[in-house]
């Protein structure tokens, strides 16, 4: 196969996947109303955007939503992690199943069973129920995460602290903790990201008290073209993008 | 009760860990599986007596009919994204280094942005009055606008742009686990391009091309807010079934069965990934 052959087709590829991205963009700053037809640079989606109170409100609430979920999924997550990696306990092939189960099940099915669950133990559809929902589809992630970072640490470390007196929880906090650190990072800013692009889970365990945005959008671009919406996704993709970037960086940094 | 107390620490994390995940992961698909088997019911959702109503009622014409539909367009995006995907992978895999960690990092941007988001692009370019359909008209390739938008083929095309990632991954890392020694050794022992590549690379690529059909199909099915901005009414997924069943007609045991098909369908998957896994490790390669 000559060099150029596998070169051109790699490059048709991404330029198909980025596309209808670069197009999304470049019509966020559109000024025409049609939104297929070009008339000339503007802000006016961002400004509409931003006078939208319902729309900032979801934002907002988004926001805090992502923050939460990441927090917590990231305690339990590393949580997790270091008991899976210390501890040795009965039904542990069990946890890593569960995890597993998460990770690979159809998401409209982790969905539907929360649904389930929420309604029957009466838990009302809100914040509370979104918190549950996107910490469980955040968790093995962060549990990945920490583990690759377990994975290759010297084992006589913690042995050592032991010796020298410390208690498990010492340990943990003087010993394990900095050495996970960086994990730590980068499982939230993927939990945060996560979460705040989620729409098929949030889709059911949201409630009429705590709008977010995925929803707002859904509810938007349902019928017909709004222009806002590419403001706002053009928005989402510098934000989602700057936290790849950030948690890629702290990944490589923390390997050297 | 003496080493929990010697360990409160231990015993706290495992009780949270545990805690969470009988609670938010065992229990609600226990209650799905439960769902499934039980009456409906207007009021509590679900009642007694156990039966398999539910499960008879998906073999019922009309909704095998969007079952066997929703699995062909289904089918149709595993198989293009695999066409896709495989040449991808190979070539992708032959990068030299710090370009391909690039060429990585830029396949797995979508991947982190919203997905809902770039549904709507595609919206953007597929409409009647779109812009492809201006471009080719503009080039005088077409008369008139092509119907793009809610068909079948907008569908598939979406779940490919979504999902094609998805393939990709999988596919990569068997390519970058191939040793260049192997196909040498096929080449030196008289095999030809098209055998080695039926004979060495396809059987060493084969638990690439599962997980990878694994990733795609599943998600094939569900992702109801594909057809609902890019198909119209008549090309639905089981996802959308599902969230019309549980939302909006309120007929958990239906939704509820029909999920377990999509969980069982994972399972079988799963299966034969594992098998097919198993099986290069006992050829001791």
């Amino acid at each position: 196969m000559s060099r150029w052959l596998p070169r051109a087709y790699l490059t048709l590829v991404y330029l198909l996947l980025y596309v209808p991205i670069g197009i999304l963009v470049l019509f966020s700053f559109n000024d025409s109303r049609s939104g297929y037809t070009w008339g000339g640079l503007s802000l006016r989606w961002y400004q509409s955007l931003f006078n939208n109170n319902a729309m900032v409100e979801a934002m907002w609430n988004s926001l805090w939503l992502a923050l939460s979920a990441a927090t917590v999924s990231t305690v339990i997550g590393a949580l997790t992690a270091l008991a899976l990696h210390r501890y040795r306990f009965r039904g542990k092939k069990m946890l890593n199943g569960m995890l597993f189960v998460v990770m690979m099940s159809p998401e409209i099915v982790l969905a539907i069973s929360l649904l389930a669950l929420f309604l029957l133990v009466g838990i009302q559809l809100g914040y509370v129920s979104l918190l549950l929902a996107h910490v469980t589809f955040c968790l093995p992630f962060v549990v990945i995460t920490v583990m690759a970072r377990l994975s290759g640490f010297d084992e006589r470390l913690p042995e050592a602290a032991r010796d020298l007196g410390a208690s498990d929880f010492t340990m943990t906090r003087t010993v394990l903790i900095p050495v996970i650190m960086p994990a730590l990072l980068a499982g939230w800013l993927l939990g945060f990201t996560l979460s705040l692009d989620d729409v098929v889970v949030s889709t059911f365990v949201s409630g009429p008290s705590y709008e977010i945005l995925p929803l707002r959008i859904y509810s938007m671009v349902r019928v017909g073209l709004k222009p806002e919406v590419n403001a706002l996704g053009t928005l989402l993709l510098v934000f989602s993008l700057v936290m790849l970037m950030l948690s890629q960086w702290i990944l490589s940094r923390s390997k050297r | 009760m003496r080493s929990l107390m010697q360990q409160p620490f231990r015993t706290a994390v495992l009780v949270l860990v545990w805690g969470w995940l009988l609670f938010l992961v065992l229990a609600p698909n226990l209650l799905v599986v439960g769902a499934s088997v039980a009456t409906r019911d207007p009021v509590s959702f679900i009642s007694l007596p156990l039966n398999l109503d539910a499960y008879r009622q998906l073999f019922d014409p009309l909704y095998l009919e969007v079952f066997l539909h929703s699995l062909y367009m289904a089918a149709m995006t595993t198989l293009v994204c695999l066409l896709i995907g495989y040449p991808f992978a190979w070539a992708l895999s032959r990068v030299p280094g710090r370009r391909q960690l690039l060429l990585i990092f830029l396949l797995i941007v979508p991947f982190w942005t919203n997905s809902l988001v770039r549904t709507y692009a595609l919206k953007l370019l597929l409409a009647t009055n779109g812009l492809l359909n201006s471009a080719l008209l503009g080039l005088g390739w077409i008369d008139e606008p092509l119907k793009m938008l809610y068909t079948e083929g907008a569908v598939v095309i979406g779940l490919v742009y979504l999902l094609l990632p998805f393939m990709i991954l999988p596919l990569y890392s068997v390519f970058d686990d191939l040793r260049q020694e192997l196909l040498l050794a096929s080449h030196d022992l008289g095999a030809g391009r098209v055998a080695t590549f039926f004979h060495v690379i396809v059987p060493l690529t084969l638990p690439g091309v599962l997980a990878g059909v694994m990733l795609v199909l599943l998600p094939a099915m569900g992702l109801f807010f594909v057809p609902d901005i890019l198909g119209g009414s008549r090309n639905l997924l089981v996802g959308n079934v599902i969230k019309n069943q549980f939302l909006d007609a309120r007929n958990w045991p239906f939704g509820a069965a029909a999920s377990i098909v999509l969980t069982i369908t994972m399972a079988f998957l799963m299966f034969a990934h594992k098998l097919s896994k198993q099986r290069i490790g006992e050829d001791g390669v």
